[in-house]
């Protein structure tokens, strides 16, 4: 079962394509991670599986074209974790993770103690029960992305697009964050699809990495066939020596000159 | 282990709203020019009760006077302080921006038109058994809101909020010109129009609030409901989007909600500036930034600030009469000043 297709995606803002013909499945079950250099069309793509941009070509999650279904239906299908979610002011983390819950209420419904009770399990799924009662703006880097995380969790989507979950992390939060998206995954078979800076990171959690250069798929497969020197050499204009390791492949920045 | 509750209401509060709307309609019925003490007062309204007898031992005149004079008053500000306040609390949570007011997509102007034509034709004795003035303010009103919405919604390239809000100011505009000028050919009617854009909470009788109430009650309902999407707006559109929100018919719903009971008060109670932006803000820094507990208790406090201003607006210097938009802001602005200073940097 495939979780995410797309087919010939196109996406275009003002005219300019940004995303030129995408071709991506995902497994469900799977963790396939989007890398590529800044302007590549990471975000669009996740957006366009999200249904937030208007897309020609075939864009499927769940066996179902995403321009078929209802706001709400999506939402319940697919939760995205914004590169940079916008945190309304003075709102405490429990009643921002269960704005998760607006695809399951009604229009003039309000939610329910079902709802509160998914909310702060949320929360503790990702050891984030201790902030329920914090104002969301106080909170570090690394307790505001689980909550956003916790958020999408409440959503109960089957499938999670994370959008640079780890940008603003420390190693150690960034470690520990995919960590819990990792063990989340196999508990509850989510599907993942994320977009990645950290080429290494990207490599030792996804099953799957897929490359995309100026909104076209320039490699795709396992982590050692898609992060090469040629490939990160050519399309991110960078300097690296990529190391084999038992993790996967480890992908470090020499300084210019310098290349042994 | 004890679960933590979201935000809502907390019962204190709400009993603090109801005991403010309390004290501001008894103080409303008791103070005047005739002085009437609250004991009577209050057999008196006991009395009026279904199945309860009560002597209050007023005279025939002092009941006239509470039932077809004071009450009416009382309620209609209590109506037209709900509305305004909540709809002001609205537009700031759908257009996410705390300097809205009920007045930000031409209903003002609109309503300003509506009285003016109204007045300068002479309509002042009535259409039918209906007053003129009211009437031709809530159809201008009306207009101008539909206009602007014609308009914002056809904006091309503008994201739709901007360009409803951009639609609005000219909208505002355009009618305020058109206002001027049927007011400049008509110099002998100043003072009248004058009157209105000032606002002022008079009544004869119960046919002004017979009037406003349907549009207040329903307008009122529906904000109400809506209020949960509104925190779920506050993280944007497309967030908002992507958490299943559907964010055009939120916002669709809200605005005419908001716009059709302000038009409605506007039309009886001229234009109270003030109250849509500083009683809602007095909520936030006081309870808390979430729409479930803004709109409720704005409800409350905002009835209770407008019939408490409209004394002041009767009594300060009788027997003349202050238009009650100076007393809103008179009154409302060192108040709110006062609050902002007190709970800075306490969240």
């Amino acid at each position: 079962m495939t979780a995410v297709v797309c087919r010939g995606l196109r996406v275009s803002y003002s005219g300019v394509p940004v995303l030129d013909g995408v071709d991506l499945e995902v497994p469900a079950g799977g963790w396939v991670t989007v890398v590529g250099p800044n302007g590549a069309g990471k975000s669009t793509l996740l957006r366009a599986v999200g249904g937030l941009v208007s897309a020609s070509g075939k864009v499927e999650v769940l066996g179902e074209s995403v321009d078929s279904l209802a706001r709400r239906v999506l939402a319940r299908r697919v939760a995205l974790v914004p590169q940079e979610p916008v945190i309304p002011s003075g709102m405490l983390a429990l009643d921002y993770v269960l704005l998760g819950r607006t695809a399951h209420l009604g229009f003039f419904e309000a939610e329910k103690e079902a709802d509160i009770v998914f909310a702060t399990s949320a929360l503790e799924d990702l050891d984030a029960g201790p902030l329920a009662g914090r104002v969301v703006e106080t909170l570090s880097g690394g307790e505001r992305q689980r909550v956003v995380v916790a958020r999408a969790l409440a959503q109960g989507s089957p499938v999670l697009l994370l959008d640079e979950p780890t940008t603003a992390l420390d190693i150690g939060h960034q470690q520990e964050m995919l960590d819990l998206v990792d063990r989340l995954r196999a508990e509850r078979g989510l599907t993942v699809l994320a977009t990645m800076h950290d080429l290494t990171l990207a490599g030792q959690y996804a099953d799957q990495l897929v490359m995309l250069d100026a909104g076209q798929v320039v490699a795709a497969g396992s982590a050692t066939e898609v992060l090469t020197n040629e490939n990160v050499g050519r399309f991110y204009g960078a300097q690296v020596r990529v190391i084999d390791d038992p993790s996967g492949p480890i992908v470090v920045p020499v300084r210019r000159g310098n290349l042994a | 282990m004890h679960r933590r509750q979201p935000a809502g209401l907390r019962w204190w509060w709400v009993a603090t709203g109801v005991a403010a709307v309390a004290a501001a309609s008894l103080a409303g019925l008791v103070m005047g020019p005739a002085s009437l003490g609250v004991g009577e007062v209050l057999r008196e309204l006991f009395d009026g009760l279904p199945l309860v007898d009560v002597d209050s031992g007023l005279g025939v005149r002092q009941k006239a006077i509470i039932w077809e004079i004071r009450l009416p008053r009382v309620v209609l500000g209590l109506m037209v302080g709900a509305m305004l306040g909540t709809a002001g609390g609205a537009y700031q949570g759908v257009f996410r921006n705390p300097l809205a007011d009920p007045y930000l997509l031409g209903v003002a102007a609109g309503a300003g038109f509506g009285a003016t034509t109204a007045i300068v034709a002479g309509l002042g004795d009535g259409i039918g058994v209906f007053d003129a003035v009211p009437l031709m303010a809530f159809a201008g009103a009306l207009t101008a809101v539909a206009l602007t919405y014609l308009v914002g919604s056809a904006g091309g390239r503008l994201d739709p909020v901007t360009s409803l809000v951009l639609a609005g100011v000219a909208v505002a505009s355009f009618f305020t010109a058109v206002q001027t000028f049927v007011q400049q050919r008509n110099s002998e009617t100043i003072r009248q129009v004058y009157f209105f854009v000032l606002g002022q909470l008079r009544t004869a009788g119960w046919n002004e609030v017979l009037l406003i109430t349907p549009y207040v009650v329903v307008c009122l309902t529906v904000i109400l409901l809506v209020r949960r999407r509104m925190d779920a707006l506050g993280v944007g559109d497309e967030e908002a989007g992507s958490l299943g929100l559907d964010v055009r018919r939120v916002r669709l719903v809200t605005v005419l909600a908001a716009s059709l009971g302000t038009a409605a008060v506007v039309s009886v109670s001229g234009l109270i500036g003030f109250v849509g932006i500083i009683v809602p803000h007095t909520i936030r820094l006081l309870f808390g930034s979430s729409y479930r507990v803004i709109l409720p208790l704005t409800v409350l406090f905002g009835g209770a600030f407008m019939v408490a201003a409209d004394l002041v607006a009767r009594l300060a210097l009788q027997p003349a009469e202050i238009p009650i938009g100076v007393v809103t802001a008179f009154l409302g602005a060192p108040f709110f000043v006062l609050i902002l200073r007190s709970t800075r940097g306490t969240r």
